[in-house]
This record gives structure tokens, sequence and C-alpha cells, in this order.
């Protein structure tokens, strides 16, 4: 890891320019929801369902409406006629998908552990959790169903309504499947392998928070909310609870972070406004931390088949997936598209022809999934990375080796898939070596065969993994034919006012990416001005109106070419002022650091700052011309970006207790352009610790009756900085084509590369007892008991 | 994460605090750093109706060379346990497992005394100081007694103290230049023990105690018994699962916790040279 400084220099882009945001996040001085003051609020507790599944027999609230504060309590069928529609799904991925409407308190019937059963509100925190305690709910219990082949069965369906606990099946065929079962009856070599990805629990540093605000005259309503997209939350919030779009406004404040649990609309900010509405003043919730490990989404929850076929010279020919997809109890907003935004990797870095897949998703009495930092794209590249790592095993090749002879060679780019879509750059072997390079390759798999021929108890693996990501959501149209409801587009503004102090409006909601920070570099760079005369506006719907929010490593890409844009008009307006008033044609102008100047006659300039106080006084300007320097644009993507690397894991396994050890990481990620390095830095650190945390340490857990186990911090292990190697990063720049500023999405990338870089490392380490895979997260317990196996 | 309402009592001395705690009944509870309790209130899973609140009897917190042992005040935070010098030099098996407990916040709240009373197998300290042969000196109603640390922890989470009683010094005989060893196995730095073990030989002295591997922290008698009778490292620690009823959790089945505690002895016995 590197130290740094504040770095002020010209250009900003690419300098290790300090995150303005930390100073407030640091000192406490940042305020989050909860912080925001709003006297007389009611706070709203949730009653959850104690039951993975079963039918609500009678309620009682009595008790809980005799203590001291308690102001009312709600069933679901109370807030039944507060709901204009159920809560949303946006991604219908299929005309005949099953989505069971379901409502933010539950009618009659509870589906998981978690669910939403009666609605407190009272007039402080306590009265409102010691009220819960009070309540009396009797069930009718019936059988959990937390195994993904087992609800398949339908042996217990869970919606009636839906008559199967089935709700889609989603297939991608591009070259017909019987081409591909045809490639794999007659392939030289083929691979057929399981893998499971377990659930996983978010655990952003803030738990969720509302605050929903009626205002006092007009009816309308103002949501501060814990959320990655309060545009997308505006329309569905309008849609479901039935106030008028125009009548909501909606905030995130400072946000704790998200990586994808906060793209969402959940019960709770509706619960807050049907009550802010219905008792006429404001109605706060927060969230407990045990209460978000059943309330809040969880991420992953699959179970992956994946068979590769291979020709004689191992050339991989054809690739086929079928995903079993855990839905959990509902579906969230974008519940069921999250296998298919893998559905396009399974091929990974490699030069493969032929493809197939389908994915079913099912039902189960768990906590709904959805997104989770990097969305299908983790699950993809693990399947596609493990199970090359098992045809190079088969073959007897090296894993490094084997990867850079099917990988898609740099002299293919642009290169179309044959699933259709554009890889528009890359350097997949280049990476690769470089990654070797940096880890020194050559000399640890002279240790590892040293170890080896010594008999030491002390196993030496080396895991290779390399990603190719699709991001920076994304190109609409893209978008329209996997029916997702939305567009990809940003939008953004950039207003220069009298003084030249620059306000740059973008629609992209950071939640810890430090947009405020990059935003400003590039419009410094882009204006000639410092970045501390730029203020960036953003997550606040009457502030930025129009905006696709932050998720899918889209900000930059998508977000910030919007600002590019947006520069690029303000600064073809100011040119024709300049011209106006420096009596030159636009031509002969050059715009350098803040100053039109006519070219050859340097004593002919002026700057920004004389422009746009033309621009304000509106004295002089080009007849027909508006007055001010402002300028909007929304940009929708040609392509989505694909940011790769490879990453090198290398572990230590004590073959007496099975604990690993990494001992060494070595990244080297390709992100195109970096606007900051520093920030692209604590990206790729984050995102490796939570891929490294699937693959060693997190699962949600549940037992046969649909409790989990795993509800705690004592029992969901997130790692802390202690538990973490010092990570090595390289990098390497191949920069984007299809946008102005060359970048691609890097918010992802880490956890992408790193869980099945971690895992290749642990099965290469226990290859030598015959060990070919272990199960994520590889604890102690799972490794031991892999060699024990293996001994017997 | 709001506990369940209760009433709070500030004590200034041990003696007011047996006798507010007297007066209080059944479901009081001293309150010392904090660790334990406060998180099991916040969960909802102890609901104490009353506090009394020890935190602040400023003389139960020291560490004093007592001539043939070292006396601990309760009160001592896991922090001072683990810096200090005169344990260190006497006592060097407690000042270092203390530094194995929690995190650092953790050992700058938490108390010797706390995590001893609170009796979790899992915690690092019980075991220890039964494997140092302490004394734990109580406060009651009626005076002082003194409970040997073999005696003191009698099923999960409880000990030989009455509800009446408060417990204000641990005794541990001087062990100066003994060998000793410290192990603690886990997936998290800041986690209890999946299984730990505490081991001392001085001067004929052999005790080997085991974390986490049965409802209470447990002496491993059989190794002991085999050290004690010559046995090498690996002999004595085949016997380290002997008597132990470990559980099944998340993190370990029942046979890997065996497993471990074999393990483990083995190393302490051998780091320390034991046996």
């Amino acid at each position: 890891m590197t130290m740094t400084e504040d770095v002020v220099a010209t250009p900003f882009i690419g300098s290790r320019r300090l995150r303005r945001e930390d100073p407030a996040l640091l000192t406490g001085e940042a305020k989050y929801t909860d912080d925001i003051p709003a006297v007389g609020a009611l706070h709203l507790a949730v009653l959850r369902s104690p039951h993975a599944h079963a039918r609500i027999v009678s309620i009682d609230v009595s008790g809980a409406l005799a203590i001291p504060g308690v102001v009312a309590a709600y069933t679901g069928e109370d807030l039944a006629s507060q709901w204009a529609a159920p809560m949303p799904c946006a991604w219908p991925v299929t005309a005949e998908m099953k989505n069971p409407a379901h409502y933010p308190i539950a009618m009659g019937k509870v589906a998981y552990v978690g669910d939403g059963v009666v609605a407190i509100v009272a007039t402080n925190h306590t009265a409102s959790r010691d009220a819960l305690d009070a309540i009396v709910v009797e069930y009718d219990v019936l059988p959990a169903v937390i195994d993904l082949e087992d609800a398949l069965s339908d042996r217990v369906v869970i919606h009636e309504s839906a008559g199967t606990n089935r709700s889609y099946i989603w297939e991608l065929h591009p070259q017909g499947k019987e081409t591909v079962d045809a490639i794999f009856a007659s392939a030289a070599h083929t691979v057929s392998e399981r893998y499971i990805q377990q659930r996983l629990i978010p655990a952003a540093m803030e738990p969720r928070a509302v605050l929903a605000m009626p205002q006092p005259f007009g009816g309308d309503f103002t949501l501060y909310t814990s959320t990655q997209v309060p545009h997308i939350l505006k329309i569905m919030a309008a849609i479901t609870v039935g106030i008028p779009e125009h009548l909501l406004r909606v905030v995130a404040p400072s946000v704790g972070g998200g990586f994808g649990s906060k793209l969402n609309v959940y019960a709770e900010e509706l619960l807050c406004l049907v009550l802010a509405r219905k008792h006429r003043c404001a109605v706060r919730w927060v969230e407990e931390r045990t209460e978000a490990a059943t309330s809040t989404i969880q991420g992953r929850g699959q179970i992956q088949n994946i068979e590769l076929a291979a020709d004689a010279n191992g050339k991989v020919q054809a690739v086929r997936v079928h995903i079993l997809g855990d839905m959990g109890a509902y579906l969230q907003l974008v519940t069921p598209g999250v296998p298919l935004l893998g559905a396009f990797l399974y091929a990974g870095v490699y030069d493969v022809p032929n493809m197939s897949f389908v994915c079913e998703s099912v039902f189960t009495t768990m906590t709904p999934t959805d997104a989770y930092r990097g969305a299908g794209r983790p699950e993809a590249t693990y399947a596609i990375e493990r199970a090359m790592d098992s045809l190079a095993a088969k073959l007897g090749e090296d894993p490094a080796e084997f990867r850079k002879k099917n990988m898609i060679q740099k002299d293919q780019f642009p290169y179309t898939a044959m699933t259709g879509l554009q890889y528009d750059s890359g350097d997949h072997v280049g990476v690769l070596e470089k990654a070797q390079e940096l880890v020194d390759y050559t000399g640890l798999r002279a240790e590892q065969a040293a170890r080896r021929a010594s008999g030491s108890k002390k196993h030496l693996g080396i895991g290779v993994s390399s990603y190719f990501e699709m991001c920076g959501l994304a190109p609409s149209r893209v978008l329209a034919s996997l029916n997702y409801s939305a567009g990809g587009w940003e939008a953004a503004t950039v207003r220069v006012l009298p003084t030249n102090k620059i306000q740059v409006v973008t629609g992209a909601t950071p939640h810890g990416q430090g947009h405020e920070t990059s935003w400003s570099m590039i419009v410094a760079d882009k204006l000639g001005v410092s970045p501390d005369d730029i203020d960036v506006l953003h997550s606040d719907t009457a502030l930025s109106p129009l905006g696709l929010d932050t998720y899918g490593s889209r900000s930059l890409a998508v977000g910030g070419i919007a600002i590019v844009m947006a520069c690029d008009k303000v600064i073809d307006k100011a040119r024709k002022i300049a011209a106006h008033q420096l009596e030159c044609s636009e031509d002969d102008l050059e715009f350098v650091n803040g100053t039109f100047s006519v070219r050859g006659s340097s004593d002919k300039s002026m700057p920004l700052a004389g422009i746009a106080f033309e621009a304000f006084t509106a004295h002089n300007l080009p007849d027909g011309m508006e007055p001010n320097l402002e300028a909007h644009t929304t940009y929708d993507p040609p392509n989505f970006s694909w940011p790769f690397g490879t990453h090198i894991c290398v572990v230590e396994i004590d073959e007496e207790t099975g604990f690993t050890e990494v001992i060494k990481y070595v990244a080297i990620d390709d992100c195109g352009n970096q606007i900051n390095p520093l920030i692209v830095e604590g990206q790729i650190h984050g995102g490796i610790v939570q891929g490294l945390a699937q693959a060693l340490f997190e699962e949600a857990t549940y037992d046969a009756e649909g409790n989990l186990k795993s509800g705690s911090f004592a029992d969901y292990l997130v790692p802390s900085a202690a538990d973490v190697p010092s990570l090595t990063l390289g990098h390497s720049v191949t920069p984007s084509p299809t946008n102005p500023l060359g970048v691609k999405g890097v918010g992802e990338a880490g956890t992408i590369g790193a869980a099945p870089a971690v895992i290749n490392a642990i099965v290469d380490a226990l290859s030598p007892f015959g060990i070919t895979d272990i199960t994520m997260p590889a604890t102690p317990n799972r490794v031991w008991s892999a060699i024990q196996n293996a001994h017997s | 994460m709001i506990p369940a309402p209760f009433d709070y009592q500030r004590a200034g001395s041990a003696e007011e605090a047996v006798s507010l705690i007297a007066q209080a009944g059944d479901e009081a509870k001293f309150l010392a750093g904090g660790h334990s309790l406060l998180p099991l209130m916040k969960l909802r899973l102890a609901q104490p109706t009353m506090l009394i609140d020890i935190g602040r009897i400023a003389d139960l917190s020291y560490i004093r060379d007592a001539g043939d042992h070292i006396a601990i005040g309760a009160l001592t935070r896991h922090r001072d346990v683990e810096t200090s010098a005169l344990l260190h030099e006497h006592v060097g098996l407690l000042a270092h497992a203390a530094s194995f407990v929690g995190d650092p916040q953790v050992r700058h709240r938490g108390t010797i005394g706390g995590s001893i009373a609170h009796a979790d197998p899992a915690s690092d300290l019980p075991a220890t100081v039964l494997a140092l042969g302490g004394t734990l000196v109580v406060q009651g109603p009626n005076g002082q007694r003194e409970i040997a640390a073999t005696d003191f922890f009698k099923g999960f989470l409880e000990s030989d103290l009455a509800a009446d009683e408060m417990l204000t010094e641990i005794r541990i005989p001087k062990y100066t230049g003994a060998g000793w060893s410290f192990q603690k196995f886990n997936r998290r730095a800041q986690d209890w023990a999946i299984v730990g073990v505490a081991a001392i030989k001085h001067n004929g002295y052999v005790g080997v105690s085991l974390v986490n591997m049965d409802q209470v922290p447990l002496r491993a008698s059989a190794v002991e018994a085999a050290v004690s009778g010559g046995a090498s490292a690996a002999d004595a620690a085949a016997l380290a699962a002997e008597g132990a009823s470990p559980s099944s959790d998340l993190n370990a089945s029942v046979e890997y916790r065996q497993h471990l505690a074999r393990v483990l002895v083995r190393r302490a016995l051998t780091e320390s040279g034991v046996a």
C-alpha cells in the first residue's frame, strides 16, 4: 500500500488528489439520514416473522398499544388500502416470469424470517422497540424451503398464486442448443463442474435509515433515505404509494456504503411514506444490525453447473451453463436480472465460439436476494475461472499457460463475442504476464515443487484468475433487449456562476465512491479552473431531477462522460461569446487553461471568468443567445465498458489445522485511464477484500427451518484489516475507445477477480491430496475435512 | 439496538455494590466494562431489571505484588493486564493471553473480573486463570471468601458466585521464569477462540487448560497427568480431548474441535517446554 499526500497538479486527471469527502466522514461531521432532525417525528418499528413460512392466524396488538408513547399498530390488512401497487420489481426477465404480489407488511402469510408482520409507530424510538415485544401473533407454521433443488421440485409451493416455486427460466443459445450439444458429444476433452455461490449479507457500515417528511402545504413529501438510487426510488415510490411523482422529493444524505444492497425499493421506505401521509407528520426508521441481516437483501445464492468442451489442442470450443438461482421469498427491484448480468461472461476472457446458457430461478423461504457488488458477474467469473483450472489440471497444463492459449488475443480487439456483444478493447495475455512477473510466478512454482518434495506440512498454492467485466450499465437498447424497465443513460449539468465558480449537477449518487473529488478533477481540467472552485451537487431529486444513480460500475463511464459533454457545451457557448467580444472568428480561438486566445495574437484573449460575467449580465451577447453559461446533457453509452485484469493469490495451508493464510496477493487491473489513482486503488482494495471474504469468511447460513444462523457479526465473519494480506497492485492502461475520457468502471472489478483467485490457490495447494474443489467459504474446518476425506 | 427497560444504580465500593444487589433481587446484574453484558442486553437476550454499575470503583483496579502471588483487582482493564510489567515478570502467560481478548477497543473497556465472572468457556481469560491455578476473592453480604479457580466454573455462563456476591480480586501464584504457551485458533483476529490452550509448567506444577472445548473452561487433566508422568508432548497431546464435550457450531464440528485441541496442546507443550 502506498502512502499518499495531497497533490495539486495540472492536469488534475491522473493525480492522487485526496478525497474532499473524507474530512467530514472521518470526523463524524457528515450527516447521515438518522442525523437529520425532525421535530415531532414518529418512530417506525417493524415486528418481523420468526418463521420462514407460516400463515398468520391472529395478531393481538393490544399489549403494544398499552405502552406509553405507542401511537398505532398496523397489520398488513390495516394498510392494504394505502398501496397503489405492490412492491416493485423492475426487471421482468421473461413475459411468463412469476412475480407474486407482495407488500411492505405481509398479508395473511409470511415467507421468510424477517418478513414484516406489524408496523408500530410511536413517539419515541424506545417505545416503538418495546412495543414489538408486546405483540402476540399466532402462526400456523408451514414447511420451510431452503434448498434450491427442493424448491424446484415444488414439494412445498410457497406462493399459491404462482402455483410453482419456479419464477422463470431464461435461456441464451446464440449458436443453437443443438450445435453446442454436438460439440460436447464429440469433444476431445470436457469438464463438468458444480459450484455453490453461497448467500452473502452485504453489511454496509451504515445500516438502512429512512425519514419521510410531509411538507406543511401542497401535499408534497420529502423522503430522506440511505439509498444508492434516489432517482429510481422516486419513480417507484410514487407508483407504489400513489403520491404524484412531482410531489415527491427523494434525498440520499451521506450514505455509508451500499454494495448493491441500497439499490432497491424497500418496505420501510414505503411504510414511512404512507404513515407520514396517514399521520400527517414525519416518520422515521433506522435499521438494527440484526434486522439488517434478514431484512436487507442478500447477495449471490446460486448453484452453477458449468461444462467446458475443448479440442485435442486444449482450445475451448464451447461452454454450457445451467444456473439455479435463489430469488428468496419475493422479487425485489432487480432480483431476477442478477443472474442475467452474468450470463454474457461465462466464457470470461477466452476466445470461445459457442455457448449455451440456461438459468432457472426459484423462490425459497429466505430473505430476497438482489444485486451485490458485481451482481452476476462475480458468479460467472468464478465459474469459468474455476472450470478453466479444472480443465488445465485434467490436461496436465500449467493454469497460466492454459489461460494464455485460450485468451482473446490483443490483436483480436475489437472482438465480437459469440453472444453478439462487442468487446471494445483488452490485453488479457499482457495483464496475466504482468501479474506473473509481479508475483514471481516461476519462483513460486519452484518453491512449491521444493516444498512438496520435502514433505512439508505447509502447502503452498498459487491461484490465477483473469476476468473481463461488463459494466458501465448500460446502453439503453441493450437493457431493452433484456426486458429491463429503465434506460442506462446519465444526466449532467455544468453551470458557470457569475464569479467563475462552477456547479456540477450529476445524476450519479455517490455513497463512498468519491464522485465529488473525481468530478471536480474532470471539470477542472476541462474548464481550466481549480477543483476547489467546483461544487458537485447530487443525490437530491430537487437538485438533480434527472439521473439513474450509482450501481454497476457506471458512474464514471456514463455519468462522468455526461459531465465531459456538458463541459464541451459550456465551452462551445463561451467560445461564441469570446468571439463576439473579441471580434474574431470562433475558429481563430483556442481554449487553454481557462482562457480563450486568438491564435497568433496573444494580446487578444478573454478568460472564462470574464465570459461568465458577460453571460450573466447579458449586456453584450451575440444576437439571439440566451443569457447565462450553463449546459445540460444526457449521455447514453454506445457500449458497456470492459475493464479486465488478472489477480494471482498465493496461499499457505497448514495441513494440521486446515488454516489458509493468504501470503501474497497481486492484482493487475485495467480500467482504462484513471482519473484519480488513489480512488482507483481504494476501490480495488475494498473489492478484493469483499471477494476474499466470500472465498474465506462469509456465508449466510440457514438451518432446515429457515432460521438464519449467522445473524450477528460474531457468526457472520466480515474480515477486518487484521485478517487480510497486504495487497500488491500493479496496473495496465488500455483506454476505452468508446468514450472521450478513455475510462472504464472499477467499482466491482476487485470483487470479481478475487474469489476465484483465492479458491484456485487453495485447490492448487491441496492438489497433491487429489482434492479438486472446495466449497466457499473455504473455512479451516472444510479444508481440514477435505484433507481427512482424501486420506481415507 | 435498544435494551429492555432497566433501572440503574452506581456503587462506590464493593460493600455498597453487594448491598445494592441484595436489595435489588434476582433480576439485577453488575455492570463492569459492559463488553459481555451490554451486547446481550441490546439483543434483549439478557433483560436485567436493575444494573449495579461497579465500573467506577477505583480501588478495584490494580495489579500488586502480594509476596507469593500477584493480586489483580477485578476491575482492571484487559489492556492494563496485557501491559503490566509485574505480570510480564511473574505471570507472563496471563499478560500474553490478555493481548488476545477481542480487539483494542474491547481491551480498553473490558475487565478481567467481568470476563471471569461471565464464565464464558470461549473466553481467553477464564481458561488461563484455571491453568494458572488462580484464586478468586469474592465479596458477599457476610464478608469475603476465596474460591479456587478449579471450583469456580460450574456450567455454561455459570459460576460459583451467588446472586449477591461480587468478584473483587484475582490472585495468581508467581511463576517467575516458568515456561508457558497460549495458543488461540480462530478465523478472524478479534474473534473468540474456536479452540484455545493455556499451558504452564513451573517447579513441578503443570497446568494445561482448554478454551471452548466444553460448557466450562476445562483443565486438560489427562494431559497434565501424562506430562507429570514424563510423557512426550506428542503422547500427552493425544489425550487433549479426553473428558471434553465440545459443541458443534458454524466454525467447527465436534471432531474438528477435538482434533484442534490435540494439535494446539502439542504446540503449546512444545513451545512452552512443558513436555
